[in-house]
């Protein structure tokens, strides 16, 4: 994993000491920390969840099932082992910029296609009889229930706060580049973990898609 | 970076969603078929106690930014409560029912309280001291 760590001397070199004033050179574009007009499709998200469930039929559970699980991978294998290097090797103004353009969009996806993921794959697992213990599928369900935990905990635990607090750190008029810096480790980290665990689900998924 | 010492918060959080996503996934495993709800209840309880432990912790600091940390956690709660309804609602359209039903709530419960409590944490302790405001 790359280090994303903002070199002592580099640090020096482009904050500003004096007071009040933002570090020299660092640009911050404005952002929101949670997108209000995303907070709208995540609503629309939600109740078609919702409908899908009550609905109880094959094709649209298998649809949020399939479709949001391959976002969550996708998203989760990209950010860890592509983006998340790529930004290590970015100059800090540079990494700021992305960092305030993807991580609030962050904070509405991951949640939301979690939620459909599991919502929906868990009604399609009762539907299709592979959460029964009978079923010859149940061990490989187990499975994916111990990835899927592991992968919350960090989640949950490390990535998520961490994505919030940098964001909050970047709102202020003086942002602390170690701060930036350590919470960035800390996502980094996490993500590239996450993203090594998506293809322990793959393969759980693609074996029970194939029976 | 000095940093000020704060109680292990994140490491508890972490160790009490561990027990909880341990007992979420006995019960899981067992359902839709009848579960022995002992392993299930004692992981809840342990969630439960290291929940209570944390919180208690984090009073005990003084000079914190409690405001900035209601802020954050109390958005944060509102989602992760629309999150935990969201699976409780799947496993009442499967008719989970009796005990299994309420050690599941209660495991999302802490759940929905845990993770704001994670997040609000992780923004106060990097609060500047302007944003700080009596607990």
């Amino acid at each position: 994993m790359t280090d994303i760590a903002i070199p002592p001397a580099r640090v020096e070199a482009e904050v500003d000491v004096e007071a009040g004033a933002p570090p020299r050179g660092l640009q911050i574009p404005d952002f929101q920390i949670v997108p209000r007009m995303g907070l709208i499709l995540v609503a629309v998200v939600l109740v078609c969840l919702i409908v899908a469930i009550a609905a109880n039929k094959l094709w649209p559970l298998t649809f949020f099932h399939v479709a949001f699980g391959a976002a969550w991978t996708i998203i989760d294998l990209f950010l860890g082992l592509v983006l998340g290097p790529i930004m290590g090797k970015m100059s800090i103004p540079a990494r700021v910029e992305f960092t305030t353009r993807l991580m609030p969009k962050m904070v509405l996806i991951m949640p939301t296609v979690v939620t459909a993921t599991l919502a929906a794959g868990w009604q399609l697992g009762v539907k299709t009889g592979n959460v029964l213990s009978i079923s010859q599928n149940h061990g490989w369900v187990v499975a994916s229930y111990i990835v899927v935990g592991v992968m919350a905990v960090l989640a949950l635990g490390l990535l998520e706060p961490a994505n919030i607090a940098v964001l909050f750190e970047l709102k202020k008029p003086r942002p602390n580049p170690h701060v930036i810096e350590k919470l960035m480790k800390r996502f980094i980290y996490c993500a590239g973990i996450l993203g090594a665990m998506q293809v322990a689900t793959l393969v759980i998924m693609t074996k029970l898609a194939s029976g | 970076m000095s940093e000020r010492r704060l109680p292990p918060v994140t490491q508890l959080g972490m160790l009490s969603l561990a027990l909880i996503v341990a007992g979420g996934i006995y019960l899981s495993a067992h359902l839709p078929d009848h579960v022995p709800l002992a392993p299930a209840v004692a992981l809840l309880a342990a969630s439960v106690l290291v929940l209570f432990v944390n919180i208690f912790a984090l009073s005990r600091v003084r000079d914190f930014a409690w405001g900035r940390f209601f802020q954050v956690g109390g958005w944060s709660l509102l989602a992760y409560l629309v999150i935990a309804g969201m699976i409780l609602y799947v496993f009442l359209q499967d008719s989970v029912s009796g005990g299994t039903l309420v050690v599941l709530t209660l495991s999302l419960a802490v759940f929905a309280v845990h993770v704001p409590m994670l997040v609000g944490f992780t923004v106060a302790r990097y609060a500047d001291s302007g944003d700080r405001v009596a607990a």
